[in-house]
């Protein structure tokens, strides 16, 4: 070891070609280092497979309708939704917080897992960076036509405008859109960041000049050197270790929306760790939701193993137990703290008109998954993924509850009321989940679904170093 | 489909009309200088040996190009750790004051409003909107100078006139040194790398 030490950094290198060269270059599970990007590139490089088109049509259709359904919003009114007085807030803002959730997930899985050195995100990392970006597009359609008044909605932004007053800042309301706006732009960031070098490669692989020029002004001019990669992973690191407060500062504003008012039920401190645990819960049901049809679909079963979705349900049940252990807080803290409206609230949450969709909850988001214990369910990938969209039901239903019971009955019973979605409410949400679709599959179509260069990097090969047993050194 | 390792291209024909084969123009000689000596390895090892022999040789205008960043090439380049850092720093230091400063301007300086009876400025309620400020500048002072140290983006680069180097982003592990290089001394450096263990050297042209 120690001579190879001398070898590799006192620069007196042997003429013969050392040993280890020997071997057939090592890549994961026995490939070459050629063949990951012939089989991920190959993806994005042949031709339109048929289910695609089969996704895609039926999902920009769904997303024009929704489109239509928001013409139809704002030259109406907001009144075409369900919502009233008290229930102003209803699917709309229960969309967006589902959204957003549903990019915490994502976050977690290509900054916070990067830190914690966990290389078994590398396959499925770049699918939930995608994930991220189209769920907080996704996110920002509610508010934005919530507001009714679409042209208006740049008095968010502080921007000079004819009555010369500015957003004010007291309220969460304009935390949220700095913190929605800042999360968006750094996920997308730490995305394009993580794309030039596999942009570069299909630049270099590109069969036509169209693709050629459009993927190499992507890439940047990157050639792979190593003086920029340098740069490069320290940028990496640095846009990871950015990210992993943001994601949790995110939830926390959108938390603040509701616990910074004085309604029973949302007027409580446990909410902001409350809402990134319930974010990253459904975030990662949504990536099992993803990535277990698109393994078998693109045939990727030798890069994201059923190791890999093992371990995402494992990390599902910790965030699953997370969210449980808050909803038990939470109703410890209302019996205990003495204040009847809030004792009230939670009665009524779970006894009240709206229990249907409590107990709905409770056993989708919070039973269901406890399947995942036992190897026999998180190794079968049907089982995982029945299990995986009773989550999205079971947590989409948890943010109708929190949102929806507390104000439909509050502090004064003359206003109490029960809100029931109309066929606009259901036609976004759905429209919502079109456009979802309909991006996801775009970046599937035309962008390495996998990190081609960071699976290479995984590799035996890339770590020729004498602390590496693959090359005569102790690990 | 054209893959780069495909025997039957034609270097030739496939680089006419290449977007980025060099231009003729007044400024440039119709006989293309020499850019330096590329050289290709088998393996990330080999590089990261020939790398440190390359280093201690003296060389300063050189490169290696690998598909993925090598464990340990740093320091068999001698290259100082990257000082991006630096600049997000910089970045979330601007973020943060700028967020304290137009939430103090606009609420509390420029348009006054008393709000359930709340001081026109607190940092509290300000902290979201610098705190949010502060990661946004960071991130983008880091890839700013991401780009910046890099000198990114860029159009063209006269590795990209050699067909072999296209493997550089597949499965290839080259080594450059520039012609510009003082030390570069005819067929000392084609030595050099032979030496090192390459089996490929060939010379690019800008």
């Amino acid at each position: 070891m120690a001579d190879a030490f001398v070898d590799v950094f006192g620069g007196v290198a042997p003429a013969p070609a050392p040993p280890e060269l020997e071997r057939e270059p090592a890549a994961s599970r026995g490939r070459s280092l050629g063949w990951v990007s012939d089989r991920i590139a190959g993806l994005v490089e042949g031709g339109t497979p048929r289910w695609w088109w089969w996704a895609f049509v039926p999902a920009l259709g769904v997303t024009a309708a929704g489109g239509g359904l928001a013409v139809y919003l704002m030259s109406t009114g907001v009144g075409v939704w369900g919502v009233m007085v008290p229930v102003a807030w209803a699917w709309d803002i229960t969309n967006f917080v589902f959204w957003i959730g549903i990019g915490h997930a994502g976050t977690l899985i290509s900054a916070i897992l990067f830190l914690l050195r966990q290389e078994w995100r590398t396959p499925i990392h770049r699918v939930a960076e995608a994930m991220t970006l189209f769920a907080v597009i996704c996110a920002a359609v509610f508010p934005l036509i919530h507001m009714g008044r679409l042209w208006l909605a740049w008095w968010l932004l502080p921007l000079p405008n004819a009555n010369g007053i500015w957003p004010q800042f007291q309220s969460p309301l304009m935390w949220d859109v700095f913190a929605v706006s800042t999360y968006f732009v750094v996920s997308l960031l730490f995305w394009y960041v993580g794309l030039i070098p596999d942009l570069a490669t299909l630049r270099d692989r590109a069969a036509t000049r169209g693709r050629r020029i459009l993927y190499g002004l992507g890439a940047l001019g990157w050639t792979g050197s190593a003086r920029h990669w340098r740069h490069y992973a320290a940028t990496y690191l640095l846009l990871a270790g950015l990210s992993t407060p943001l994601v949790l500062s995110v939830h926390s504003v959108v938390s603040f929306d509701f616990a910074v008012s004085q309604v029973p039920g949302w007027h409580t401190t446990l909410f902001p760790p409350y809402f990134v645990a319930g974010a990253v819960f459904s975030g990662l049901g949504m990536v099992l939701t993803l990535v277990i049809p698109l393994r078998a679909v693109c045939g990727l079963e030798e890069v994201v193993g059923v190791g890999h979705i093992e371990r995402m349900c494992k990390l599902t049940l910790a965030a699953c137990l997370m969210v449980a252990y808050a909803q038990g807080a939470e109703l410890c803290a209302a019996w205990y703290g003495g204040s009847e409206y809030d004792l009230y609230a939670f009665k009524n949450r779970a006894f009240g008109p709206y229990a249907w969709a409590y107990w709905t909850m409770v056993g989708c988001a919070l039973v269901a998954p406890q399947l995942f214990w036992f190897k026999r369910v998180r190794t079968r990938m049907a089982a995982v993924f029945m299990v995986s969209i009773l989550i999205n039901v079971g947590m989409w239903l948890e943010r109708f509850v929190i949102i929806v019971t507390p104000l439909h009955r509050d502090y004064l019973p003359a206003n109490w009321a029960y809100f029931q979605p109309t066929w606009v409410d259901v036609g976004q949400a759905v429209g919502a989940c079109g456009l979802f679709l309909t991006l996801f599959l775009l970046f599937l179509r035309f962008l390495p679904m996998i990190a081609i260069a960071e699976i290479k990097a995984l590799t035996p090969h890339a770590r020729p170093s004498p602390m590496n047993p693959a090359h005569g050194g102790q690990p | 489909m054209i893959t780069p390792d495909d025997p039957s291209r034609q270097p030739d024909t496939a680089r006419r009309g290449h977007p980025s084969a060099p231009r003729q123009s007044p400024f440039h000689p119709a006989t293309p200088a020499s850019y330096g000596l590329l050289a290709q390895f088998d393996s990330a090892a080999d590089t990261l040996r020939a790398a440190a022999m390359v280093r201690d040789a003296g060389y300063r205008h050189w490169d290696v190009h690998t598909p993925f960043p090598v464990r340990g090439m740093d320091a068999a380049m001698g290259l100082a750790p990257s000082r991006v850092g630096w600049w997000a720093a910089a970045g979330g230091a601007l973020g943060f004051a700028l967020g304290m400063w137009m939430v103090w301007w606009m609420n509390a300086h420029d348009y006054p409003i008393v709000v359930g009876g709340k001081p026109l400025f607190s940092p509290i309620p300000a902290l979201p909107v610098a705190f949010e400020l502060s990661i946004l500048l960071a991130a983008l002072g880091a890839l700013g100078g991401m780009l910046w140290l890099n000198r990114m983006p860029r159009l063209h680069h006269p590795l990209f006139n050699s067909d072999r180097f296209k493997l550089a982003t597949h499965d290839g592990f080259f080594l450059v040194i520039e012609t510009a290089d003082p030390a570069f001394a005819g067929d000392a450096a084609r030595q050099l790398l032979r030496r090192a263990g390459s089996r490929h050297i060939e010379e690019v042209t800008d």
